[in-house]
Formats: structure tokens, C-alpha cells, sequence
């Protein structure tokens, strides 16, 4: 740590040093460097673990410059907006700016630091916009708002610094391009005004440093400091002596020990991945809650007041731990947290490592973290992760260009504040990072599609979003628009949410809210089913408009399983360093003797799944044939494969009944024998595994798939095609489903090319798809397939064999499904007499 | 009443099945359709057209290939059929402005569904007059034989009734798979039609306002690729 005195005054002038001094403080090096860079008027990068007073070293620029400006009496006109901070939460803004508000009065600053996010009253932020403060802390699609409207000029003309909180996290995803498209905005205005952008650890801080400066077809990019990483994290992964399952997510053979990791410790983070796995690790630690410890439960279906409570409860020290998913993977601070459990499979080494770094915020005291593998296959995962984290190696970014919904939002946004003239729009648009390669005729799309629809074959030109004035300028028709545009802005398209309320015993309403369910999930329930939720088993009643109505049960087992699989899929990052590691069986002695036994097994019975290729086996099993697949690939590949493989496997005759996919492996099964019409030759797996069922068999599928429905029509909201509440406020969201669905169903069928269509389809290759990943293992495995017909099930087989039956089968077309359900009720009804009393389930 | 399947194996050829209503023998078109051999008569409901435009002009630029897209299915219908009279039960534009906003090439596909056979367009709440320049008869309802046409089913119980206006849909929770369908709803003497029109919606047929137009129990015929589905009322599951 640099001694005080080796900041040069200039660069920390008093009253800082003496602030610094008054609390046994000296400046971090590169809160000094941050300032130097600021002096040259270099935009940064700042790279630096939690604990490394991140926050400050962005700040402390703007305060230093701030605390000696001319006070305002001297000036002819009161001072604009001097620093902006954008952060990806709304709690965090209000969190930072709390923790400014401390130093700035300590030191007696007169500097007026506000925060600006959905709840600021309205009154407050019209005086915002007159009379702006010194700085001003918010969201991304605050920004967006604010720069959509006609007073963005004076507001931001004096800006001098933008600083970008927790980027990494905003990088890469829809709203990261919102940002990176206001940011160039904000340059236009005020382009002597310097970004930091502050990050933890990234596997390629190149493409973070482009987003801090304009981009002028060189990548040009922004100064780098990387601050000090600390001390190293103390990492292990749980070696239960319990048996370790051969499937399953909810780690309950390792409860013991995590309620024993948590008696220990002052408190604990217990990160699960998904909401579900949270509920029911959350009951199962009551269960065995003999010392009535204060544990508590986070995630983001519970009701907001209810995730406040926990967090306020948490900053005041008074639990000793907390289940959450990454609901809490960012956030504020809690320096009392001296343990983190990451419970299940970590997934990719930059979250594992964002998670660890929530424990322990001094530097020079190591991160305690243990990981709690839940199968057998997370047992190989934890060791990758675990090897990676250690050697400080983190997920590769996926590779994505801007998406197009989101500039269309912004373009309609951009001709709300001030009409446009569009080479210099799109000139403006291509200096921000993720849309430097865009193509002008993408942009001429864009600004189409909110023109009249963007339709070729008949347009709207009536009914124009923004026509082009004489000048050739774009502005908006009307004012509705500019009111229509601010309702919908941002990218955050929620899945259909319903509440979940608790019927009171007398009535079967007007019971407390629980807090909220996704629809999808409440859609294969039927009355009388019972789920786990806010900790308790529900009983399912009844839905009413957009509320789900339960009562308490005393059953202790659901009924219904909730999805087990994990929110994120593994990355392709540790999915290598699995491979690897089953590849070279010298290393398997750091893995627990059952899971060593395990993998001896397969290359007793089958064999291993080498590096590069591509393992698969087929077997006989019960009264149906099964062919297994090992990919590791992630669960989302997985099942755009076996989409894919269970066409091709129908259309030559091999009657599969369905597929079942995990984040390793897939497994298809059918009544046709496939190991012998391999050996026949009637099947081939280099033909069936080939890239091209990329092409018209990937078409085929999308055009029915929920999923990319799904996408489209989160891209429609998006892009403002359709209002987030559409057809009218009246109607629930269900219906809105229903109706992209129809839109999607149309535009695929007349008009294949158009703008939105094609936004979903990048969506599709990296989210709910994942057909990017898959195309690239396809084309690795090319000609590298090595097929094995075994007489039983393999050992490696097992976890994903288990899994049939337990989930939701997405396979199978759903008139064959209905002809069943038809015949099943035909034999109901001649078996016994009708009796309609009651809902059937 | 019986349900009988009248075609071949379902992936051989299209499929479709018979019901009775008021002891008149109806066929349902697996589309969406109804087909009425005695009179050799084709009916539909709900058509919407143009209801993308509709939207359009009120700031929502939905594609405006919905028209196009209806008239396709209904031309492929009457291809098939061949019938002497097309009966569309009401609500068959969007708007009262709609058949205004018809695109040159939808206006002509409307005129050569209409040649050489007797096309009714029978009044629906969003059309309640007749549109101008798209030929055919305009009627309030149609008595046809011992069935009455209508838009709206009427409040009395209906003996020999077919009508559209709820756009049913039956939803059905099979292997955890949940399934939405447009569908048929009949209890033998009333038949309810589902919307045609590629941008209407639909409503459940567990909800209140369309199970009450049965008196007792009522069988859903869902539409499917190659035949309908038939599936008692109290099997299928309420939405919201």
C-alpha cells in the first residue's frame, strides 16, 4: 500500500489527504492512478476485486475536482451536471450514493449528489432536469428516458465525467447496448467528458476499454488499470461423506454439513442457481434448524418488501445466513459476511468468482468459499471450477454485435428529444462498442421499421411513428409517440409474472402475497397440485386474473417437482476443462473415491469422452432402445439437439418417443433398435450429428417452437412493435402471448427477412437457443464420432437416464399428445359411470 | 352424441369428423371450419380481417399480411370443399373501416372467393353494417334449413343454433406440456364456432361467459394439423 505522502499534493489536494490521514488511511495506488489518468483526461478501465474501494477510486476525480471549482456565486449561470454514475441496480445507486454522501460531508464539501431511478417522485426529477446536481446516480434506462427528451442539451452540456459501475455485468446483454447507445449519445453532447468504467475481473478487458471511447473503425480504446487483486481465495469444495447422488439439484445429502458450515461461520451466503432450488434447500435447512438459527431467504420472486426486509436485516448483522440465487450476486456491500456455500454446479468461473468476492470485503484477508457439488457430474464441474477460479482463468465473453430491437427503441428515442438526420445518427450509433460493425442497411431497417413497419410487400405510410421532414430529417409524427415511447422504454421483458396469495381460512380470498410465480410454471399445474414457495408447501387452488390463490398444506413432500435444472447453462468455458478432466484420469485423484470409481466404471463398461470428440452410445433398456450423447455442451444446446436429432431419427424411420437433456449429456429414446441400424447401415451417425441440420430441419423447428416465440416476442416489446401491455390496458398478459404468437406466426410466413425477425434470430443463437454453441460443437465433433453399442445402460449414462420422466418432455408433437389424452378419456368414460362433479386433474 | 372419424389414417390424408346438431349431419374442418354437406354450404366465423391495419392506425404496426393470411386459409378451404354458398358469422373485418383499408391484391383474392357461389355476410358487433364493395349479401342472421346463423348466440338456450363471437379455446396440461387450441364447443344443440382470423385471439372455454351458453356438459372438438380432437369440457382447464 503507497504511503500517503507519495501522492504528489496536486493530485490529492486537501482537504483529502487530510481525510485520509484523519482515519489511518492512504490512497490505494490505483485510486492515485485513476486520479493521474483523470488529470491527462484519459478515459479508464478500472479493474478491481470487491473490497478494493472501487467505488471511491471512481469518484474521487470528480470530488477533487469538484471540491475546487469557483463557488457557484461567481459564476455568470449555476453549474450543469458535472458526474454521472450509472450502475446496473437501483439499489446499488442508492447504496453509493449514500456511502458519497459520508466523505463529501466529512470533508465539508458543497457538492449536491442525488440519485435519480423509477421511484424518485416526479416532482423531484422536473427538478432535476431545471436545477441538476453536482452528481447524479442512476439506472440505465433513466438515462435512456432523460436523453429522449428536448431538454437533454443543457442538461448534460457541462458534463465532465460518466462513470459505469459493475460494466461487466452490463456488457454483452440487451441493456448493456441500450447503455453503450445513450453513452454515445452523451459523448455528442458533451465530448470532452471522460467515462470510467469500473469492473471485476474479465476474461478480456479489451472489449470493455473499446466501450469507453468512440469508436472510429481502429478499436480504439481506453486507458487500463488493474487494481491490486488481493489476497487469494480460500476455496474448497464440500468432500461429503454422505453418498454422492447420481442426479438431482437439491444437495441434500450434504445438508448436515452446510447447516454445520453455517453454526461455524458469522454468517454465510448459501448461492443456489435457481429460485426453486433456493425454496426447497431454504425448507430442508429448517427441517433440521435445531438452534433456531436466523436463516433467511432471497430471490427475485419474493415480494419486494420481503427481499428488503432480509437485506436490511443482513446490513444490521442480525442473520446468520442467507439462501439466495443471483439475486444477490451483486449488490450492496455486507462487510459482516465471512462465508460463501455456492450450493450446486457454479457453471462458468466468472460468476463462481463474482460470488466468492461477496464474501469478505477486506483486501488483505482471503475470500472463504465452499462448493457444494449436488451429482456426480457437478462433482466434475466443482473440480474445473475450482482448478479455474485458482488460476484466475474466467469465462470468455460470448462474441454478440448490438442487437437491433434495442436500437430501434433508441432511434425512436433519439427522435423524441430532436429530430435526426441519419448519416449522422448512424454515424453516432457506430461509435458505441457493440454496434461498431453495424451495416448501414441494418440501420436504414431500423429507422424503417419505426417509420411504417418496415414492411416490403405493403406499408404503413398512414400511420408513420416518424416521418422525414423537407430537410430530410427524422422527427417524431406526434406527440402519443413520444409518450409511448417513454412507457416503453428499457429491455428488461419480464416472463409473465402472477402473485402468489395466500387464501385465508375463512374465505378463499384476500389473503396475504407471498410473492410472484412465473406463469409457465403455474401452467402445468392443476388445482389441487402442491409446490414449494417462500418456504412453505402450497396447495394450488384456483387463478384469478393475474393472482395465484394457494392455501397452506401440511403435506412435507410437492408434488410438483419444479424444474430441477440450472437458470444458467454450463459455460463453454468450464465445459473444456471438464472434458479435460475426465480426458486424463491422472488427474481424477483430487475427486472424492465415489465419483473416482464412477468414471473407472465407464472405462471398464464403455469408455471416456475424449477432449475433442464426440461420445455416444446406444443401449437396450426395459422395452425401449436409447442412444446417449455427451457433448457438454450446456442444457440449452442440449436441447435444441435433441429437437433437432428427434426429427431426423423420425424421418428415417426410428420412431424416438423423446429426449431428455442435461448440461453434459442427452439422451434420446424410442422403440426402434438403433444400435442395430447403425450396424445395418441404415442409420449414420456422422449424417444424423451433421451441421447441416442447421439449415431447413432448424427452420422447420423454429417455426413452432415456443422458445423462439418466446424470444420474438420479447424483441417485439423491445423494439416497441407491440406496448408491454398489448392489445389494450384491460387485457392480462396472458393474452399477449397468445397474440405475438399469432404476429410471429405471420410475419415468419409472408415476410421471412424483416428486421424483428432477424433480432430474434441473434437472440436465438446465443439465449434460450443457444444454436451458436451447438453449431461450433457440431462442427468440432465432424468426423470425430465415437460410437459405442453396449448391451446396458453405460455408468456415465445414468444421471441424464435418470432425468427421463422427471421433466417436462419438450419433444414429441403435441397431436400426438392430444389423440392420447383423446383415447385416455374415451376408456375413462366407458369404465365407470360420469361423474362431473369437480375439476379433473 | 357420436364422434366418428370419416377419413383415412390422420397422416394420409386431412381428417374430419361428423357431429350432429339438431339432427343436421356437420363436418369440421380440421382449419377451422364448418361444412354442411346437405346444403353444401361452408361456414366461418370471426375472420378479422384486417385487423392489423386496425391496429396500425392506432400506433401499433403489427405486419400487415393477417388479411392475406385468413383469405389463404379460406381459399384453401373452398378449394376443398367447393361449396355452393360461404357464410361467415360476423366480425368478419375488424373495424367498420376495414374493408376501406383493403390492399389492392386482398380486395381481388375476396372477389375470386366469391365467384360462381352465394357468399353471406352475416352482421358481428365489430361490423354491424354492411361493408361496401366486397360483394355478397349482407344479413342480420340466416335460417337455413332447421339451423339458425348468427354472430352472437342468443340468451335463450339454442336448439339448431350456429354461431361465432367467443373465439373458444380449450387448454389441456398433457405431460406436464401445456396446450392452447382453438376448438369447437357443442353441446348438440348450439354450436360454437372458433375465429378464423390469423390475428384473433381466443377465449377459454372454462370461462363463465362461454360455458354458461351450455346448459349441462359440452364437448370441445380441438383443431389439430389433420383432424379435430374431441375432449369433454370438464377435462379441459381454465386460464384467466
Amino acid at each position: 500500500m503507497p504511503d500517503i505522502d507519495a501522492a504528489p499534493d496536486d493530485l490529492l489536494p486537501e482537504p483529502f489527504r487530510s481525510w485520509f490521514a484523519g482515519r489511518g488511511w492512504a490512497p490505494r495506488a490505483h485510486q492515485l492512478e485513476l486520479l493521474a489518468q483523470a488529470r491527462a483526461g484519459r478515459s479508464t478501465l478500472l479493474i478491481a476485486p470487491t473490497g478494493a474501494g472501487k467505488t471511491l477510486a471512481g469518484f474521487l476525480p470528480s470530488l477533487v475536482e469538484l471540491a475546487g471549482r469557483p463557488t457557484p456565486r461567481n459564476s455568470a449561470r449555476p453549474p450543469g451536471l458535472h458526474t454521472l454514475y450509472i450502475s446496473p441496480l437501483k439499489a446499488l445507486a442508492v447504496d453509493v450514493a449514500r456511502n458519497l454522501e459520508r466523505p463529501a460531508q466529512e470533508m465539508g464539501l458543497a457538492v449536491r449528489i442525488e440519485t435519480r431511478t423509477g421511484d424518485t417522485p416526479a416532482s423531484r426529477r422536473q427538478r432535476q432536469r431545471r436545477d441538476p446536481p453536482d452528481i447524479l446516480l442512476t439506472t440505465p434506462e433513466q438515462i435512456a428516458l432523460l436523453l429522449a427528451s428536448d431538454d437533454a442539451e443543457p442538461l448534460f452540456a457541462d458534463l465532465k465525467r460518466i462513470v459505469l459501475d459493475e460494466l461487466h455485468a452490463l456488457a454483452g446483454s440487451k441493456r448493456g447496448d441500450l447503455l453503450s447507445l445513450g453513452l454515445a449519445r452523451l459523448r455528442a453532447i458533451a465530448p470532452m467528458a471522460q467515462t470510467v468504467g469500473l469492473s471485476a475481473t474479465v476474461a478480456d478487458p479489451d472489449t470493455l476499454r473499446r466501450w469507453l471511447v468512440p469508436q472510429r473503425g481502429n478499436g480504439e480504446m481506453g486507458e487500463l488499470v488493474i487494481a491490486d487483486p488481493g489476497a487469494a481465495p480460500d476455496l474448497s469444495m464440500l468432500d461429503s461423506a454422505a453418498h454422492v447422488p447420481w442426479a438431482g439439484h437439491t444437495a441434500r445429502h450434504s445438508l448436515k454439513e452446510i447447516y454445520g458450515l453455517i453454526a461455524r461461520h458469522t454468517t454465510t451466503l448459501v448461492f443456489v442457481n435457481t429460485r426453486m432450488q433456493a425454496e426447497l434447500l431454504f425448507q430442508e435447512l429448517w427441517h433440521i434448524n435445531d438452534a433456531n438459527l436466523p436463516i433467511a431467504l432471497h430471490h427475485g420472486s419474493l415480494d419486494v418488501s420481503q427481499r428488503r426486509r432480509v437485506e436490511a436485516a443482513m446490513g444490521e448483522g442480525k442473520l446468520k445466513a442467507v439462501v439466495c440465487t443471483s439475486s444477490l450476486d451483486l449488490g450492496i456491500d455486507w462487510g459482516a459476511v465471512d462465508l460463501v456455500v455456492n450450493v450446486g454446479a457454479p457453471k462458468g468461473s466468472s460468476r463462481l468468482m463474482q460470488r466468492i468476492g461477496r464474501a469478505n470485503h477486506r483486501l488483505d484477508e482471503p475470500s472463504r468459499a465452499v462448493l457444494v457439488p449436488a451429482n456426480r457430474f457437478e462433482v466434475l464441474e466443482c473440480r474445473a471450477a475450482l482448478e479455474a477460479v485458482r488460476a484466475g482463468a474466467q469465462d470468455s465473453a460470448v462474441v454478440r454485435s448490438g442487437a437491433l430491437d434495442v436500437l430501434a427503441q433508441h432511434v425512436l428515442g433519439m427522435a423524441c428529444a430532436t429530430p435526426f438526420d441519419a448519416d449522422d445518427l448512424y454515424r453516432e450509433v457506430t461509435s458505441a462498442e457493440p454496434y461498431a460493425d453495424l451495416a448501414r442497411a441494418d440501420f436504414d431497417d431500423v429507422v424503417g421499421f419505426n417509420a411504417n413497419g418496415g414492411y416490403a410487400l405493403r406499408a404503413y405510410e398512414r400511420f408513420a411513428r416518424i416521418r422525414q421532414m423537407k430537410d430530410g430529417r427524422w422527427r417524431v409524427a406526434n406527440p402519443q409517440v413520444a409518450q409511448q415511447y417513454r412507457l416503453n422504454v428499457g429491455t428488461i421483458v419480464e416472463s409473465t409474472m402472477l402473485k402468489v396469495r395466500l387464501a385465508s381460512a375463512k374465505s378463499r380470498f384476500g389473503g396475504r402475497v407471498l410473492g410472484e410465480v412465473e406463469e409457465y410454471f403455474v401452467e402445468t399445474m392443476s388445482p389441487g397440485d402442491t409446490f414449494v414457495f417462500a418456504g412453505e408447501v402450497l396447495e394450488y387452488l384456483t387463478i384469478h386474473e393475474n393472482e395465484v390463490r394457494v392455501a397452506r398444506t401440511s403435506a412435507k413432500e410437492p408434488r410438483v417437482p419444479s424444474y430441477a435444472g440450472g437458470k444458467f447453462p454450463l459455460s463453454t468455458f468450464l465445459a473444456a476443462r471438464v472434458r479435460a478432466l475426465l480426458s486424463e484420469p491422472e488427474r481424477w485423484q483430487s475427486l472424492p473415491g465415489q465419483v473416482r470409481d464412477w468414471l473407472e466404471l465407464q472405462k471398464l463398461r464403455s469408455r471416456l469422452p475424449g477432449r475433442e470428440d464426440l461420445l455416444v452410445e446406444t443401449f437396450p433398456r426395459g422395452d425401449r432402445y436409447h442412444l446417449v450423447a455427451y457433448p457438454f455442451e450446456g442444457r440449452l444446446a442440449h436441447q435444441t439437439l435433441g429437437m433437432l436429432l428427434t426429427r431426423r431419427l423420425d424421418r428415417a424411420g426410428l420412431h424416438p418417443l423423446g429426449f431428455m437433456a442435461n448440461d453434459y449429456a442427452l439422451v434420446i429414446y424410442g422403440v426402434s433398435d438403433m444400435s442395430l441400424a447403425i450396424a445395418q447401415g441404415r442409420l449414420s451417425l456422422d449424417a444424423l450429428f451433421d451441421a447441416d441440420m442447421l439449415g431447413d430441419d432448424l427452420e422447420e423447428w423454429l417455426a413452432e417452437s415456443a422458445l423462439m416465440k418466446r424470444t420474438f416476442r420479447q424483441c417485439a416489446v423491445i423494439a416497441g412493435l407491440i406496448e408491454r401491455r398489448f392489445p389494450g390496458k384491460e387485457k392480462n398478459s396472458r393474452q399477449v402471448t397468445m397474440s405475438t404468437d399469432l404476429v410471429y406466426d405471420v410475419l415468419r410466413r409472408h415476410e421471412p427477412g424483416h428486421v424483428l425477425l432477424r433480432a430474434a434470430r441473434a437472440d436465438a443463437a446465443t439465449g434460450l437457443l443457444d444454436i451458436r454453441r451447438l453449431s461450433d460443437m457440431l462442427t468440432r465433433v465432424k468426423g470425430r464420432i465415437d460410437h459405442l453399442a453396449l448391451t446396458r445402460v453405460s455408468p456415465l449414462a445414468v444421471p441424464v437416464m435418470l432425468e427421463i420422466g422427471r421433466e417436462m418432455v419438450a419433444g414429441g408433437a403435441s397431436d400426438a399428445l392430444l389423440a392420447e389424452a383423446e383415447d385416455e378419456l374415451i376408456r375413462e368414460a366407458m369404465r365407470a359411470g360420469d361423474d362431473d362433479s369437480g375439476p379433473r386433474r | 352424441m357420436p364422434a366418428t372419424m370419416t377419413a383415412g389414417p390422420a397422416d394420409e390424408r386431412v381428417g374430419e369428423s361428423e357431429i350432429g346438431l339438431a339432427g343436421a349431419r356437420l363436418v369440421l374442418d380440421p382449419a377451422g371450419a364448418l361444412w354442411w354437406p346437405a346444403e353444401r354450404a361452408l361456414i366461418v366465423a370471426d375472420l378479422h380481417l384486417e385487423k392489423g391495419s386496425a391496429f396500425a392506425a392506432r400506433g401499433v404496426p403489427l405486419p400487415p399480411y393477417d388479411t392475406r393470411a385468413t383469405l389463404a386459409l379460406l381459399e384453401r378451404m373452398v378449394a376443398r370443399w367447393l361449396p355452393r354458398t360461404l357464410i361467415a358469422l360476423g366480425d368478419s373485418f375488424h373495424d367498420r373501416g376495414g374493408a376501406g383499408r383493403l390492399g389492392a391484391e386482398e380486395r381481388a383474392s375476396l372477389a375470386l372467393l366469391g365467384r360462381g357461389r352465394d357468399m353471406v355476410w352475416i352482421a358481428g358487433n365489430h361490423d354491424p353494417e354492411p361493408m361496401p364493395d366486397i360483394g355478397g349479401l349482407h344479413a342480420g342472421e340466416l335460417k337455413l334449413g332447421r339451423l339458425t346463423l348468427r354472430h352472437e348466440p342468443a340468451a335463450e338456450a339454442g336448439d339448431g343454433e350456429i354461431a361465432g363471437h367467443f373465439h373458444p379455446v380449450a387448454r389441456l396440461v398433457l405431460r406436464g406440456r401445456s396446450l392452447r387450441r382453438r376448438c369447437f364447443a357443442t353441446d348438440g344443440g348450439r354450436l360454437v364456432m372458433p375465429a378464423l382470423g390469423a390475428y384473433a385471439g381466443g377465449l377459454n372455454i372454462r370461462d363463465a361467459a362461454l360455458a354458461g351458453l351450455f346448459g349441462g356438459a359440452f364437448d370441445a372438438h380441438l383443431v389439430g394439423a389433420a383432424r379435430t380432437y374431441r375432449i369433454a369440457h370438464h377435462a379441459c382447464l381454465p386460464d384467466r
